[in-house]
Parts: C-alpha cells; sequence; structure tokens
C-alpha cells in the first residue's frame, strides 16, 4: 500500500513539475527554458532538498520511463506522413548523418583521448550521440562503462537542446533540413523532442536521422574504438 | 469515449513496442525494440497493413508530451555527479564540444548537399 502511495506520489510530481514547466515555457519563450531541462532540474532539487534517494523516486518514476518505448514507436507517424520530403531529401539525410555521426564518435575520442582521461572513460564517450540502449550497447562492445555512456548520452541531449537554438541561427545552419538532421544525429530521441517544437518536417528529419545515426554507430562504433587502441 | 479511443492506440503502440524489444532478443538484431518497434509501424504504414486513423490520436498525444517520458532518465544524473568532480568536470566540456562540432557539421553537409543537388537540378532544366 504505502509502495503504490509512493509510486503515486512520484508519478503525480513528475506530472506537475512537467506542467508547470511547459506553461512557463509558453509564457516567457526562452529555448533554454525548455520543460526537458527545466523539470529535471526542479525535481533533483526536491529530491537532493528531501534526501530521497533516485532508486526511490523510480519507484514511481519507472512507470513514466516504461512509456519512452511506446512514445519512440510514435514516431513512426510524422516519418510516414512526411514521406514525400524524406524521399526527397534522402541524399542530404545520408551524407549528413553519416559524416554528424563519424564527426560525434571521432571528436569525442580524440578530444577525451587527449585529455587524458583512461582508455575506459574514452570509450564511454564515444557513442554519447546515439540514442541511449543503443549508447549503452555501444560502450559495452567497444569495452566502455555502459551507465557513464548513458549519462554522457544525456548531457550531449541537454547541452544541445539548451543552445542548438542560438547555434544554429548563428551559423545560418538553422533550416529546415539543417533543424532537423543536426538536432537527430547530435542529440538524439531528447533533441527530436525539441525538434517537434518547430514543426512535423523537423519531427521526422530528426527522427531519420536519430534512427540512422543508431544504425550507423552501432556498426562504425566498433570501427573507431579499434583505430584508436589497437 | 475520445479518451478511450486515444488509451487503445496507445496499448496498440505499446504492442508494437513488445514486439520490437521480442525481436531483439530472439534474433539479437543491434538496434533497440522502441527503434525496431519504429521501423515496423512505418513498414506496416507503408504497405497499408495499418491505417493511419488506427494510431494517429493516440500517437499524438504521446508525441505531445514527449519530453515527459525522458524525466526518470535525465533525473538519474544525480547519481553521477562524482565522476565529474575534479578532472572528471573536463568531461563535461569535452562532451558538449564534441556534440556541437556534430551538429554543426551534420546541418552543414546535408544542406551544402541540398544546395548542390537543387542547382543540379536548376541547371538540368534550363537545358
Amino acid at each position: 500500500m504505502q509502495l503504490i502511495i509512493l509510486s503515486l506520489g512520484f508519478i503525480l510530481l513528475t506530472i506537475a513539475v512537467y506542467f508547470a514547466m511547459t506553461v512557463l515555457y509558453m509564457k516567457v519563450h526562452l529555448p533554454f527554458l525548455v520543460p526537458i531541462i527545466t523539470t529535471t532540474i526542479v525535481i533533483i532539487v526536491i529530491l537532493v532538498l528531501f534526501n530521497i534517494p533516485y532508486e526511490t523516486y523510480m519507484v514511481g518514476g519507472q512507470w513514466i520511463d516504461k512509456l519512452l518505448g511506446p512514445a519512440v514507436v510514435s514516431l513512426a507517424i510524422p516519418l510516414y506522413k512526411q514521406r514525400e520530403l524524406l524521399k526527397r531529401q534522402i541524399y542530404p539525410i545520408i551524407t549528413g548523418v553519416l559524416v554528424g555521426c563519424l564527426t560525434g564518435m571521432i571528436t569525442g575520442v580524440v578530444l577525451a583521448k587527449s585529455a587524458g582521461f583512461s582508455k575506459e572513460l574514452v570509450l564511454s564517450i564515444l557513442p554519447k550521440s546515439i540514442t541511449t540502449p543503443i549508447a549503452m550497447q555501444i560502450a559495452t562492445q567497444v569495452g566502455g562503462i555502459p551507465a557513464l555512456s548513458a549519462v554522457f548520452v544525456i548531457i550531449a541531449g541537454i547541452s544541445g537542446v539548451l543552445l542548438s537554438h542560438y547555434f544554429l541561427a548563428f551559423f545560418k545552419l538553422d533550416s529546415t533540413l539543417g533543424r532537423g538532421i543536426g538536432l537527430g544525429v547530435a542529440t538524439h530521441a531528447i533533441g527530436t523532442s525539441k525538434a517537434i517544437e518547430y514543426g512535423e518536417q523537423e519531427a521526422s528529419l530528426s527522427s531519420v536521422a536519430m534512427t540512422l545515426s543508431a544504425i550507423f554507430g552501432s556498426l562504425l562504433g566498433p570501427v573507431i574504438a579499434w583505430l584508436f587502441y589497437r | 469515449m475520445n479518451i478511450l479511443i486515444k488509451l487503445i492506440q496507445v496499448a496498440f503502440l505499446y504492442g508494437f513496442y513488445v514486439i520490437g524489444s521480442w525481436l531483439h532478443d530472439i534474433l539479437h538484431i543491434p538496434l533497440p525494440g522502441s527503434i525496431i518497434g519504429l521501423l515496423l509501424v512505418w513498414g506496416a504504414l507503408s504497405t497499408k497493413l495499418i491505417n493511419l486513423k488506427w494510431i494517429e490520436s493516440g500517437a499524438h498525444s504521446l508525441l505531445s508530451v514527449l519530453p515527459i517520458f525522458f524525466i526518470p532518465a535525465t533525473v538519474a544524473i544525480m547519481n553521477y555527479g562524482h565522476f565529474f568532480s575534479g578532472k572528471g568536470s573536463l568531461l563535461i566540456p569535452i562532451t558538449i564540444v564534441s556534440t556541437f562540432l556534430t551538429m554543426g557539421v551534420a546541418s552543414f553537409v546535408s544542406q551544402s548537399v541540398a544546395k548542390r543537388m537543387d542547382k543540379r537540378k536548376a541547371g538540368s532544366e534550363c537545358n
């Protein structure tokens, strides 16, 4: 009984904070106030203030987490509805995703390695641009720490969502194609939730980019790891 | 009534996720169940096996609040604070710099290829 109340409590807390932050975001439309970031911060602050461990939060949180699967499946709908756009832009999409995916893995490894981090840490950072479950699989495969890869994936996603708007506008990369592909490749599903804000075309491009990047990443990740640590 | 229809549609989408996870486990496909489920739904829509109307409003409901489903995963970051103290704190700017290089290169390459294709198309139309 206590467990049910605890679960419900954390579920309601998450929903309440999320909706409050969504209202705030709609009123004050500043890109760094996206609900995914503000909600995360508010919940962490609450947990830390009341000395509640993450594992206790997850008694309720796991139920929200369970809906992530079907939510990702739902991305098939914008993908299907925008099939003409995707067919028309197939070459820009494939080349952009392939080059971007390689850039993500190589620059992460090069920067971390030249900063003198251990092989384990360097290889954990390698799959950070790829959606969490696959990033963790790639980490296992190449000899990184899967849980740590998940954290890098989240840092990549959050920083991308936080600053992508300014970054893409500054470098004039803010066409529909540029936004969709850039967000999908660099910031996976977290970025795709941002791409939805721009519209259905951006959402479908970002979903395609995320999916293709996951496929390229699981094929090329081990090759990159081998190149740097033969 | 409307809510009931949406719930049934979400359950239907959940079914695709379960099938995707099951295929992942059995066939050892190096993609997570959710992405396999996405590809299955996309394939089923494209081949007219299922009708867009059967899932559209449920999917729309899920996508309209997509960020909330990431919250349990992003809150986990609170458990890894110690990794990023001292020298480890360098890992954060490294991740961010690499993320923006990735974003910039991916956007730039896709935009340039698209521009070049447009030009070629325009050129061939003139001839």
